[in-house]
């Protein structure tokens, strides 16, 4: 099979739009499910989403995927782009009257536009969280605990003098709450463990030793980035939430119609169609494309309005 | 002897054609690439040709003038190809289909030619199968038969109401094979105006391509013809818009003589004229007449009141409907031939019953209502209901009609915002099918040699009245299974003849003669646009020319066409230039032709002193007012010769048909 | 049927010929009877150009009942006109109002190039058809008898309503792509469900895609408008199914 055919040929390009484009489907499904525990907020839900994290970027078969998801998003929008020149291309000249609307659905007309706000999505998505991951230095997932801590006895009394720390513990990736910070915060005196180096190792400040791994704490990104305070574990509320989560949730809609004419598209793009089942498919498509970014624009909406 | 030799071989007429197959000259495979072949007209006939041809190895070149050989008209034919086959074991034979062609054809075509096509018949239906045409078929997976009027075997095999489509794709997919093999030439937008004769045989064309005006030469070692009918010299027709005569003419003109042109097919059931603005008429399959009953008012004063629009044929009492073709033909009843049921419309609204309210109030009904609840009791029954409500049965009658004819129904409701399944639908008789055409021998061969007419464009086949799926059949066979044969005949003598040059002064002189006239129609300046008088044309030959012909009328004809055409000359505008796109031009060089086309019919019509088929002489008819042929005094081919631009001086020659083979007797549908 | 008349405005492209530009403009025509079809409309703006010694205006037709796939024009922002599964020739004038403004525009496509007026080249199809759209058997009467190979009625229906496809181009006209995908797939179904087909069916859609290809039509993003807009309302079913052919004959390729 010549490569001019696999890349070239109209119909293959319609093969690989399908392909990826379903495989991104897939990972909608599983991003969302992991996102789904953004609902939860406390310590029990903040340490659920930021383990789930870590397994995300650590496991190496979600790494595969992970990839296959980058290349399938950069194949989906190259491919979808020499489509959409090309398509151009076919016509020229223009009518001076058109009535598209006639014949076919406005999502299945622009699915380029809609393809190009989603990308745009996808980078500043990418650059405010991924990126943010996989590169910055970021706070850990850390818990802090005022502990009244016997510093002497009344030589009085005899009664025990307690004193308010403020210890900040640090999970680790074994599953243990390291004790990191002794904060004085009548004096503001605070004394270190350990050591974090390269972002997130702790080492001992002795022996150079690892002593373990802590979690970032991606959970509290978010909820900073979607308007609540978290300065206590070192995010600052975003001063701009709100035209964050409005971006949020017009970038799920436009995703929303990508999808209703994308998913049952691929489809019959890859000539999956039957009269048994092609009403199923066309079916579960629209469910598929209100329900997942549905789901996706509410966890912002959420955080943003229990702040 | 007559000059006209019709060149019918020897022997009993079922082995006529495969000893005379067998002992036609051929042409070597290695010869064939040397020679080329000219087909005009890319429809069933000439499709099928230039691929045969090609196939063979001829370098073929392939002329039409629509913007793809799939657009040629044949296209349009409904109901279905007739092949005797007897796959449904009803006694059908190639006998008898010869026989009920030849009586079809009231008795006036050539027998052996017939009985070729009865022979092929099978053929050509396993062809196109081959070639994979979708034709109907029953659950076991076997091909599906109906029957059409004039038969009672059930012969007719079909591709819904599109028979004529799927069958000239098929030759249209075998064309374009050879096409991209290389072994046609395709010339799409070209139409043939003259041909090129060189010492006495064809030796090629000029065409002019129609979107950049250029006048071509094309040379040929032989030349067919395949442009089909000459129908719309009644201007309305249910032929398309380019249907024209052009290219028979001009061979007419250089010497291929012209025969039968006045037999022309009127069809029964096409969708009645609404106004003056009027470009064409619909058909309405024949199959309809199936299931579909024809009447009119029996008193005058409803007919007049439905014109009126005081009226619905609704309301009019059983009683007082005449169902005139069962009252008149009890046997076979609404399935009589074309030309029996198309008279007998013409009569009633003749004598005032006529329903449609236009100018001529020309309509009668076909009405559906009684089949509705036949079928729609048939369908409660099989469905268990046996005290089914009079809704019920109507709503499932509707149904069965609706599987059977819904597209026509769909049709029909488009063209006249009538919904049929509640009124009858309005039907009257236009121009469909012309028998006549340019006169051919047995091997397809014009009188001047090398030129070859096929389809519809030649005479032989259908006499003076041709049956329901007939003509598809004789296109095909014409094209895929005689003319490779007898053209290979001709040409066996032509493969050291060496291309031929186009630089001749028999092809300068044709080119000049097409050039002169295109000139002088666009440097005319008169007054009148082409449609104009090609409209005053067609009223001639429709009243005067039409179902009902009298020598009065048809000497009338003859002079106000004679007095039409100088009038065109003088007065016609044709706009734009002779090196563009110009549709005005196309008509103007087409509807010349008509003129003098149709002067010639209505002599020949005037000559004909009987009636046959679809050739009705009210002097000659019986008591009932049926057709009384003379076959003492008429049983011939009228063959005229052209003799000059005075269309008058055109020369009759005869060509006796001898039936050998079938007793002769007058038709009776009774 | 109440013949009514009404007056209309045109606004019909005017183009001199494939070298030159073209452009919109506008006639007023008067008295239109509402049982004339669409075109007989415009044989009567021609014939009251002529009368005013202007050029008529070029538009292709021919069979004027629907079949013959000859007339095209996007009418009012639609592949023939305001209604469904029917050709221009039969779209009659009843479909508009006294004082409408009908737009008529040739079929727009870089792979049909505008000749004259409405008229527009389609020989791309046929093209198509040439490269594969076919089965190869030559003209014998020897082949087997029709019979020989039963073939199932569904498979048989199916193959028909392919194969009714009139070449009309409204499919590349409508579809936001020019795509010809429908068309194209119409003729690779037929033949890939009749036995007889079968045979070449991978050689078939190879060529007869890559030829679509090469005459410059778009891609098909699945929109559906030109199965809408089809006077012969072929399925999309054809589409997938030639999508199928054609995956098989990829992967299967040697």
């Amino acid at each position: 099979m010549s490569k001019s055919v696999l890349l070239k040929s109209s119909l293959a390009k319609k093969y690989w739009m399908a392909l990826t484009g379903l495989f991104l489907c897939l990972f909608l499904v599983g991003h969302l499910l992991g996102n789904l525990q953004l609902f939860m907020s406390g310590e029990e839900g903040k340490r659920a989403f930021n383990e789930y994290a870590y397994f995300m970027q650590h496991n190496p078969f979600i790494k595969i995927l992970s990839y296959l998801t980058y290349a399938s998003i950069i194949f989906h929008a190259i491919d979808g782009y020499l489509l959409a020149v090309q398509n151009k291309k076919a016509r020229p000249v223009g009518y001076a009257a058109n009535k598209p609307s006639a014949n076919s659905s406005a999502a299945s007309r622009n699915m380029a536009v809609l393809g190009t706000v989603i990308l745009v999505f996808i980078v500043t998505h990418m650059a405010n969280f991924w990126a943010k991951m996989h590169f910055d230095k970021m706070p850990l997932h850390s818990m802090t605990k005022t502990v009244e801590v016997p510093v002497g006895q009344d030589p009085m009394t005899g009664e025990v003098i307690k004193k308010p720390i403020e210890i900040t513990y640090y999970l680790t990736t074994k599953g243990e709450y390291k004790e990191q910070v002794y904060k004085d915060p009548s004096s503001g005196q605070k004394q270190e463990v350990f050591d974090v180096k390269d972002e997130t190792f702790f080492i001992d400040k002795n022996s150079g030793l690892k002593l373990g791994e802590g979690y970032k704490d991606l959970h509290s990104l978010t909820y900073a980035f979607f308007g609540q305070d978290r300065s206590e574990v070192g995010y600052k509320a975003n001063e701009y939430a709100l035209i964050a989560v409005i971006a949020y949730v017009i970038s799920m809609l436009v995703l929303a119609f990508h999808l209703s004419h994308g998913f049952a598209s691929a489809f019959q793009s890859l000539g999956l169609r039957h009269p048994a089942y092609t009403r199923l498919i066309k079916g579960f498509g629209q469910a598929f494309s209100i329900v997942i970014p549905l789901a996706f624009a509410a966890i912002p909406v959420y955080i943003y309005l229990t702040k | 002897m007559s000059v006209l030799d019709s060149k019918i071989p020897e022997g009993h007429i079922s082995q006529k054609w495969t000893d005379y197959k067998n002992h036609l000259k051929l042409v070597a495979p290695n010869n064939r690439p040397k020679i080329d072949v000219i087909v005009v007209g890319t429809g069933l006939a000439g499709a099928s040709a230039a691929a045969s041809l090609g196939e063979m190895g001829y370098n073929v070149k392939a002329f039409c003038f629509q913007d793809s050989p799939r657009r040629a008209h044949s296209i349009a034919a409904q109901g279905g190809i007739n092949a005797a086959k007897n796959y449904q074991n009803d006694g059908d034979s190639i006998f008898r289909l010869f026989y009920d062609t030849i009586k079809g054809g009231d008795y006036r075509a050539r027998e052996a030619n017939v009985h070729r096509l009865a022979e092929v018949s099978g053929n050509i239906i396993d062809q196109c199968v081959a070639q994979g045409v979708p034709f109907a078929r029953e659950y076991g997976g076997l091909l599906d038969n109906r029957s059409f009027g004039g038969t009672q075997v059930q012969r007719t095999f079909y591709a819904a109401g599109q028979t004529g489509q799927q069958l000239l794709l098929g030759a249209y997919s075998a064309i374009s094979r050879q096409i991209g093999l290389g072994r046609v030439k395709m010339y799409n937008r070209h139409e043939m105006l003259d041909i090129v004769k060189v010492d006495g045989k064809a030796r090629g064309i000029i065409a002019r391509n129609l979107i950049t005006g250029a006048i071509e030469r094309h040379s040929g070692h032989a030349v067919i013809i395949a442009t089909g009918g000459y129908g719309n010299v009644y201007f309305l027709s249910t032929n398309a818009m380019g249907s024209n005569v052009t290219a028979a003419w001009k061979i007419h003109k250089q010497g291929a003589y012209f025969a039968n042109p006045c037999y022309v097919q009127i069809h029964p059931t096409c969708i009645p004229v609404h106004g003056t603005n009027q470009s064409k008429l619909t058909l309405m399959s024949e199959s309809l007449r199936n299931s579909g009953r024809i009447w009119v008012p029996k008193k005058k004063e409803d007919a007049e009141a439905i014109r009126a629009g005081k009226m619905k044929p609704t309301q009019i009492a059983e009683e007082d409907r005449d169902y005139y073709l069962e009252r008149r033909y009890p046997a076979f009843g609404n399935l009589v031939p074309r030309d029996v049921a198309s008279r007998a419309a013409k009569e009633r609204c003749d004598a005032g019953f006529g329903i449609e309210a236009n100018d001529t109030n020309e309509g009668v009904y076909l009405d559906f209502s009684s089949e509705i609840k036949s079928k729609g009791k048939q369908a409660a029954y099989a469905q268990g209901i046996h005290n089914a409500t009079e809704e019920q049965i109507i709503a499932l009658g509707k149904k069965w009609v609706e599987e059977k004819y819904g597209n026509l129904f769909q049709m029909y409701e488009k063209i006249t915002d009538e919904n049929p399944y509640e009124l009858p639908m309005k039907i009257y008789p236009a121009v469909h099918y012309t028998m006549g055409g340019v006169w051919v021998d047995y091997n397809l061969q014009s009188t001047i040699p090398g030129c070859f007419v096929a389809g519809e464009a030649n005479f032989s086949d259908h006499g003076a009245n041709r049956l329901g799926a007939s003509a598809l059949m004789q296109g095909l066979a014409d094209g895929y299974f005689v003319l490779p044969y007898t053209v290979s005949d001709y040409l066996a003598n032509e493969i050291r003849t060496g291309q031929i040059p186009t630089n001749t002064p028999e092809f300068d002189e044709a080119e000049k003669r097409v050039k002169d006239t295109i000139n002088q129609f666009l440097n005319n300046n008169g007054s009148r646009s082409v449609d104009h008088f090609h409209k005053k044309l067609g009223l001639i030959m429709w009243n005067k020319v039409g179902m009902g012909r009298n020598e009065q009328g048809l000497k009338e004809a003859i002079a106000e066409i004679d007095q039409l055409r100088a009038e065109f000359y003088k007065d016609v505008y044709v706009p734009g230039s002779a090196d563009e796109l110009n549709p005005e031009l196309e008509k103007a060089l087409r509807v010349a032709d008509f003129m003098e086309l149709g002067q010639l019919m209505a002599m020949d019509a005037l000559q004909r002193k009987e009636s046959c088929g679809g050739h009705f002489r009210e002097e000659y008819q019986d008591a009932e007012g049926e057709t009384l042929r003379d076959d003492e005094n008429f049983k011939f081919v009228g063959a005229w010769e052209y003799k000059g631009s005075d269309i008058n001086q055109s020369q009759l020659h005869k060509e006796e048909l001898n039936y050998e083979f079938i007793k002769i007797a007058a038709r009776n549908y009774k | 049927m109440a013949s009514k008349y009404i007056n209309i405005n045109l606004k019909i492209w005017r183009q001199k010929n494939a070298n030159s530009k073209g452009e919109m403009k506008t006639y007023k025509l008067d008295q239109v009877s509402t049982d004339s079809s669409f075109l007989e409309m415009l044989d009567q703006l021609n014939e009251q150009l002529i009368n005013n010694r202007e050029e008529p205006v070029a538009f292709d037709h021919d069979c004027r009942e629907g079949i013959c796939g000859m007339c095209s024009l996007y009418i009012n922002g639609r592949a023939h006109g305001p209604d469904n599964a029917i050709t221009t020739c039969q779209l009659h004038m009843r479909k508009f109002k006294d004082g409408d403004t009908i737009y008529v525009e040739p079929w727009r496509a870089k792979a049909f190039p505008v000749i004259k007026d409405l008229v527009v080249d389609r020989s791309a199809f046929d093209r198509i058809q040439q490269a594969g759209g076919f089965v190869s058997v030559n003209t014998s009467g020897r082949t087997m008898d029709a019979n020989a190979i039963p073939i199932a009625k569904i498979d048989a229906d199916k193959a028909f309503e392919a194969a009714i496809c009139i070449g009309c181009g409204a499919c590349v006209a409508s579809c936001k792509n020019a795509s010809a995908m429908l068309f194209v797939s119409a003729k690779v179904s037929q033949l890939a469900l009749l036995p007889q087909g079968k045979v070449e069916a991978k050689e078939r859609v190879m060529n007869m895609v890559r030829q679509m290809d090469e005459e410059g039509f778009g891609n098909c993003t699945n929109t559906g408008a030109c199965s809408v807009e089809c006077p012969k309302e072929i399925s999309l079913d054809n589409i997938a199914r030639m999508n199928r052919e054609y995956m098989k004959a990829m992967v299967t390729a040697e």
